[in-house]
């Protein structure tokens, strides 16, 4: 466990990782009849748009300001207010998310100042609109998706009176992911405030009639109290403080901040109860007691198989580490991991317990595929886990692909992916279990001929 | 239902026959907070020049650009693979403020040195534009120190929408091969293709076609092309265009600077496919070609009707909505859902021009929709009200149909089977089956 590759390099090949404003539309998503428009050039909302619907097989209504030429010389302020117009006549949302891009912050536009006097104008004051600058050239979109959460939180939170609720703060994980972790939580008798919510906006059941803003997500009400909440968990190890909504609420209103790792793998999942029992006081219940136990079980079965790969993970720091720390525990030697983030949390997190495994890893931030690439073949990964964008590992390197994070494009079923808590854990080492086996089974017939017998008849001539 | 409409400035861009004028509007902005379908200059600039094969296409701004346009088509190549990268400069803030070019050329050198390319293209983004890169100068400068192309590429997003991204490609095209020898024999049967992308290996099964009735495809712009195949498009006799709307402007170049003739051609349906190689066969007035289109256009119908002819009992009197790109797709597919007994109830592009919109007018049934740069809302409030079984659009529109429990067919250009040819038209016909009449339908009420 050594290496940690700084970046420094005049070209991307093949990104590992998006921009800041789409980090940004997903958790507005996850918000009760809420509407998003990115002030820009129409590109972006229609490129994050395609990526995100195609990810989860659901509709991404998105606005635009629809910046031209003209706008872009002389200001975008009256494109942006005609986008939000257009936007309140239509989908009638009871909140507002407004992003900016490249193009809307190098212009230099100041977003809340136009949506003040906006809903000033339009007699609208009250109405939540929540902005957000996200430069595509700033962060990345797990930063985007982050300082979006902080936005919303410090917009809208007030000061409340104390209640035993908890607010859980997710990640971007899969609306299976949310429903699980609201399942457990209802298992464990919890209170809670889950934000953000996309378990049921962006995987949504088959309905009459269509909805334009679908059903579900958190509610601002609920968002409003957070202040009074008995603690903060909150899924973000790896984020920086300055974009953490837990910490803004520790220090602002006193809630006090549990900040764990992706429940996934067994001492993530465990560190997950016994905050909640740390909090509320309360155990686990039997049945969370069998589905642990079956997940052990499912490890002692999978051993022997786990333990011949060596894993290339790559993607949104937060569930890269949980991932990692997943693999760790089942043999699954982690020898490349790797964000297209800059994250500097993510290599010290790292190194807390990948010492342990006596193997090398290379740690790689700011990362991109050509990079990823050439370091899994040099260490010889024989397993992927992370996004679709991986794909050129199967495809080049001939190494299979678990599929996980965001976003999933070349498969169905990415929002409906379950990887956390015991049970989802199983079946995530189920699925990496399996690949693993596959491309066992289906080359050790060559494999072994080559290695014993034509290298040998090349050697010994036959009679 | 009212909702949809609420936006006043949009009715100038929707007609429904019979009641009102014949001309929308169209290629102009979108309306911000519409929620337009359509996407930047840059994007149409990327999907026309991304099939050069042996190109380095090269993003200058922030990641997000070569992020969501990274290998996500189907374009297939017979040769090199260095096009399905996404190279980017990864513009950081510091970039933005202290500008650029520096980090622009340190990339070209980079790529030059690792991938030895012959051409590289650098694409505008929106903030370049902003920030005032020089591009032309970088390229230039580029080009000179290793020896190769080196074009820039004017796709700031904000310039205009995707249309003036083809003007752009149109434009780098038009400097790539307006830079090398020109000399060609008259008359040879040897045209250049414009307007295909080989997705899923339609401009393969098009040349075949062309080759069976003695015509040489001379380069086929962009599907399957390279730096060579390109630099000898001026030997062509004539340029056969299907996408009109990305490629009849450079159509249009090539007359003007080497006296190539061109015609508009559509391969999506037996009924263009079979008039278009017959149009291609009279213009070389030649008996030969023509005896040998006649006999494959034969041939190949004989192949195809009885298929045809199957899923058309299936289909008769279904009612489909279309959201295209472009105008003359959207003019193509209503006649190949003729061929299959559905009318077409709604029609729209995102890009159209005003013939297209035109020529779609005197194509479909009193009480059909046309419609220009719709919207989800739209879009929603049109095929509920017209009663449409299914949907033609890209990867945008496909779960929004879905949610409607409507069929759906992708026409966009990450499919990976052809439409295009006698081929096309029988995977066109099972695709439209096999969506309209899936099992699916009978547990959505």
């Amino acid at each position: 466990m050594k290496k940690e590759t700084p970046n420094f390099r005049n070209v991307t090949e093949n990104p590992c990782h998006m921009c800041m404003p789409m980090g940004g539309i997903i958790p507005f998503k996850g918000i009760e009849q809420s509407m998003v428009i990115l002030h820009g050039s129409q590109g972006c909302a229609t490129y994050m748009r395609r990526h995100i619907a195609e990810h989860f097989n659901e509709p991404i209504d998105v606005g635009s300001s629809s910046l031209n030429e003209k706008g872009t010389v002389y200001g975008g302020e009256q494109n942006l207010k005609t986008g939000l117009d257009n936007i309140m006549k239509v989908y009638r949302p009871k909140l507002v998310g407004v992003l900016t891009t490249c193009l809307a912050e190098t212009i230099g536009e100041d977003i809340e100042r136009i949506t003040s006097d906006y809903l000033r104008d339009r007699g609208l004051e009250g109405f939540p609109v929540v902005t957000v600058p996200t430069p595509g050239y700033g962060d990345s979109h797990f930063e985007g998706y982050w300082f979006t959460l902080t936005r919303i939180v410090t917009k809208l939170t007030q000061r409340a009176k104390r209640h035993s609720r908890v607010n859980v703060i997710v990640p971007n994980i899969s609306p299976a992911d949310i429903r699980e972790i609201k399942r457990l939580l209802e298992l464990m008798g919890v209170e809670y405030i889950l934000f953000p919510d996309f378990s049921e906006t962006l995987d949504r059941p088959f309905e009459k009639p269509y909805q334009k803003i679908p059903a579900g997500g958190t509610r601002t009400a609920d968002i409003k109290v957070m202040a009074g909440s008995a603690a903060t968990i909150q899924f973000g190890m790896t984020v920086e403080d300055s974009m953490s909504p837990g910490r803004f609420l520790q220090t602002e209103y006193d809630v006090p901040l549990y900040n764990l790792p992706i429940p996934m793998g067994v001492e993530n999942t465990d560190l997950f109860f016994a905050c909640l029992k740390e909090i509320t006081g309360k155990e686990m219940p039997a049945s969370l007691r069998l589905e642990r136990g079956r997940l052990l079980d499912a490890m002692v079965d999978s051993h022997k198989y786990n333990f011949h790969g060596r894993s290339v993970i790559f993607g949104e720091p937060e569930l890269v580490f949980a991932v990692t720390k997943t693999c760790s525990e089942n043999g699954i030697f982690p020898v490349v991991v790797a964000t297209g983030s800059r994250n500097s949390k993510l290599p010290r997190l790292l190194k807390g317990f990948l010492h342990e495994l006596e193997i090398e890893t290379r740690i790689l931030t700011s990362s991109d595929f050509t990079q990823i690439r050439k370091n899994s073949r040099e260490m010889g990964a024989n397993i992927a886990i992370g996004s679709s964008e991986g794909r050129y590992l199967t495809e080049k390197e001939g190494i299979p692909l678990v599929r996980l994070g965001f976003p999933i494009h070349d498969r169905v079923g990415g929002q409906r992916l379950l990887s956390v808590g015991y049970t989802g854990t199983t079946m995530f080492l189920d699925r990496i279990t399996n690949t693993l086996l596959e491309n066992k089974l289906t080359n050790y017939r060559s494999s072994m001929y080559q290695k014993y017998y034509k290298n040998y008849h090349a050697a010994v001539p036959t009679h | 239902m009212d909702t949809g409409l609420a936006i006043r400035e949009r009715l100038d861009s929707i007609a429904v026959k019979g009641k009102q004028k014949k001309q929308i509007k169209c290629d102009t902005d979108s309306i911000a907070g519409c929620v337009s379908q359509r996407a930047c200059v840059y994007c149409g600039a990327r999907v026309v020049l991304n099939p050069v094969t042996d190109a380095i296409h090269l993003v200058h701004g922030p990641i997000g650009c070569a992020s969501y346009t990274w290998d996500i088509r189907g374009s297939l190549s017979s040769g090199s693979e260095l096009y399905r990268n996404s190279f980017s400069t990864d513009l950081q803030e510091e970039d933005v403020i202290f500008g650029g070019e520096k980090k622009l050329a340190r990339a070209i050198d980079d790529l030059v040195g690792k991938y030895k390319p012959r051409l590289v293209f650098v694409y505008a983004t929106c903030i370049v534009g902003v920030i005032g890169d020089d591009l032309e100068a970088v390229c230039k400068a580029a080009a000179q120190k290793h020896n190769i192309e080196v074009i820039p590429v004017e796709s700031s997003g904000f310039i205009g929408n995707k249309a003036a991204g083809y003007r752009a490609a149109c434009d780098a095209l038009f400097r790539l091969i307006n830079s090398g020898e020109t000399e060609k024999k008259k008359n040879d049967p040897k045209i250049n293709y414009l307007g295909d992308f080989n997705l899923a290996a339609e401009a393969w099964i098009i040349k075949n076609y062309l080759y069976e009735m003695g015509i040489e495809v001379n380069v086929t712009f962009t599907g399957d092309s390279d730096y060579m195949a390109l630099k000898k498009a001026p030997e062509a006799s004539l340029n056969i265009v299907q996408c009109a709307g990305s490629m009849h402007y450079l159509a249009r170049k090539m007359k003007d600077r080497f006296g190539i003739p061109f015609m508009n051609v559509s391969f999506l349906g037996i009924e263009d496919t079979s008039d278009s190689l017959r149009k291609i066969a009279a213009f070389f007035n030649n008996d030969e070609i023509t005896r040998r289109a006649e006999a494959l256009i034969d041939k190949e119908i004989r192949r195809i009707e009885p298929l045809i002819r199957g899923y058309r009992k299936k289909l008769q009197g279904k009612k489909a909505a279309v959201y295209v790109g472009g105008g003359f797709k959207a003019i193509s597919l209503i006649k190949q859902f003729k061929e299959l007994g559905i009318d077409v109830v709604m029609v729209g592009t995102q890009t159209g021009r005003r013939e297209e919109y035109e020529v779609i007018h005197d194509l479909v049934n009193e009480g059909t929709v046309v419609l220009d740069d719709a919207n989800p809302s739209e879009l929603e409030r049109f095929m509920l009200e017209k009663g449409a079984h299914l949907l033609v659009g890209g990867v945008k529109e496909r779960p929004l149909a879905y949610k409607l429990g409507l069929a759906f067919i992708d026409h966009n250009h990450d499919r990976k089977h052809p439409l295009s040819g006698f081929v096309g038209a029988v995977n066109f016909a099972e695709e439209v089956y096999s969506t309209v009449c899936s099992p699916v339908w009978r547990f959505i009420g």
